[in-house]
């Protein structure tokens, strides 16, 4: 028995006097923990480095993505179904924690489309009983609510989801209403073209209440009036909008919003991006930031003119 | 005092010497992607070559009928040189291209659309009367010239056509307005036409620049670099990459 000054550091099937055991497969477990450990401590420094070196010059303020491949990736794979969404969830947080750390203060992700609906029911089904299981992890999730600080909006026509989603979606809204470090943005049940149309309604009935009784005649709408009342409104337009799988449509997202947005189409699938596929889509924005910047500008001066 | 001035000018002096060296990997890291750039584009070029010249044969066939509405958009300081983009829609129109649409932020294409008209048929303004016959007779491609105030402003204008449409009379009961409406209310001001299934941008970036976001849904928008760069072989390369893209839109 070891005396009181000595860790014990038998193997646990030994201490408990278990046969069978293998002193190898022990050893090795520790190894790979800390060679874990090792390895996340190592790839946080670099990424500090790479983030020190991309602060010279602007960092997108809002980066959006289409999750495109969780699919494919699952078939590549040979994973069983759902499979490649859960992936996907996992690479979802991956990108949040880079954004965060990148300074980036505005992330969209484009998860579920009004033209989703039209998939195989079980399918839908399944993505929809993962959403709610993964937006109740995140309100309990410590360190995206308190550490990073990330405020989490669900955006698009959330009537259309179930009702324990869309009460799952709101409770998330709220849980995470005060922080302000980084706005998440979700789109669920989103498309351009209902975005739109929903503007436009918003937007005539506010202003036939206003008018409603008044002398001076109805006021003409215009197009701040529609972009007001964007379920995307509530934050600034993107500078990069990625789409994985090399796809190189917008599939209704942001169409209003992009004008002067870089599009970046990596040919790698959702689940497979990781920080350096961030890294060269940053790089990619920096060297156009000027131009971009000047069309945005620009875009600014000819609505002043019209 | 000066005990805690002196760690803090060595802070200063490291930090100022840590940007300096950020700097500097920063420059360095943008001149390796600048090179990696140029051997890109002269990859292009070398393989804009070969497909010109019928060296590969993939692009010998290609499946037009699918580009049924082709967008090109320029960025407008390049579209002020109206040569280039003649350049450009010759090509088109040697491939067999029939229906484009042309789009530049500032409407610099609109005003050289007589240009254009008079070397390749007939055009369309968006708000132009449908009642006017086509100017030639000889048809060989038609156009169709799009500008930023074909884009939000004329989303603005449905809206408030539809607004005095349905919202005027204070008793009658509101619409719940669906795509529907707005197509309508689109098509009365003359705004409507297809969607483009491919967008080639030429440009310095991979920017849309404001082209009509009602139009965009499901069209596959390529980058073609700047225009005064344009390659005849690479626009077959993407035509023939985009009749090969299956979409499930959504399913």
């Amino acid at each position: 028995m070891p005396s009181n000054f000595e860790i014990d550091i038998r193997d646990p099937h030994e201490r408990l006097g278990l046969k069978g055991y293998k002193d190898s497969s022990w050893n090795f477990a520790m190894d790979v923990k800390q060679v874990t450990k090792v390895s996340e401590l190592l790839g946080g420094f670099i990424r500090n480095c790479v983030y020190g070196i991309l602060s010279i010059s602007a960092v997108p303020n809002h980066i959006a993505f289409i999750m495109d491949g969780n699919r494919r990736y699952s078939k590549k794979n040979n994973l069983i179904d759902g499979a490649g969404y859960r992936a996907g969830y996992s690479t979802l947080m991956s990108m949040v924690r880079y954004c965060y750390e990148m300074g980036v203060k505005h992330v969209t992700f484009y998860a579920f489309s009004i033209d989703n609906f039209k998939r195989d029911p079980e399918e839908v089904q399944t993505l929809m009983e993962l959403m709610e299981e993964k937006i109740e992890r995140l309100i309990n999730d410590e360190i995206i609510v308190s550490q990073y600080g990330v405020k989490v909006r669900f955006i698009g026509n959330l009537k259309l989801l179930s009702k324990s989603a869309r009460l799952a979606a709101e409770r998330a809204m709220d849980a995470t209403s005060m922080n302000n470090n980084i706005v998440l943005s979700i789109c669920v049940a989103y498309t351009s073209t209902d975005e739109i149309l929903h503007a436009v309604q918003e937007s005539c009935d506010k202003t036939w209440h206003e008018n409603r009784g008044s002398d001076d005649g109805l006021r003409r709408l215009d197009v701040s009036d529609i972009e007001r009342h964007m379920y995307m409104g509530v934050v600034p337009d993107p500078d990069v909008i990625i789409r994985t799988s090399g796809e190189t449509r917008l599939s209704n997202f942001l169409l209003w919003q992009s004008s002067n947005c870089l599009l970046y189409s990596p040919s790698i699938l959702w689940p497979e991006i990781g920080f350096q596929h961030l890294v060269q889509a940053v790089f990619e924005f920096q060297k156009r930031f000027y131009y971009l910047n000047k069309q945005s500008k620009h875009e600014v001066q000819l609505k002043g003119k019209i | 005092m000066d005990l805690l001035v002196q760690p803090q000018n060595v802070f200063l002096n490291v930090s100022k010497s840590g940007n300096i060296v950020l700097l500097l990997l920063w420059h360095i890291l943008h001149l390796v992607l600048s090179i990696l750039y140029f051997l890109r584009e002269i990859f292009r070029a070398f393989e804009s070559y070969l497909i010109t010249n019928g060296y590969v044969k993939t692009y010998d066939d290609l499946n037009l009928d699918r580009v049924k509405y082709l967008g090109i958009v320029v960025d407008s300081d390049e579209a002020r040189k109206t040569s280039n983009v003649i350049e450009l829609l010759d090509w088109l129109s040697a491939i067999g291209v029939k229906k484009v649409c042309l789009y530049d932020r500032e409407g610099v294409l609109k005003k050289s659309k007589d240009v254009f008209i008079e070397r390749f048929g007939s055009a369309e303004l968006p708000k132009e009367d449908s009642k006017n016959a086509p100017l030639l007779s000889k048809k060989q491609m038609e156009f169709e010239f799009v500008s930023l105030i074909d884009g939000k402003e004329a989303v603005a204008k449905a809206a408030n056509l539809l607004f005095k449409k349905y919202y005027a009379d204070e008793d009658s009961e509101k619409p719940f307005f669906t795509e529907t409406y707005l197509t309508e209310a689109l098509k009365t001001l003359g705004y409507v036409e297809p969607d483009p299934d491919l967008l080639l941008i030429y440009g310095p970036a991979r920017c849309h620049l404001g082209f009509p976001a009602w139009r965009l849904r499901y069209t596959e928008m390529v980058h073609m670099g700047p225009l005064k760069r344009k390659k005849y072989g690479l626009i077959l390369k993407a035509i023939h990459r985009f009749t090969r893209v299956k979409q499930n839109y959504g399913a």
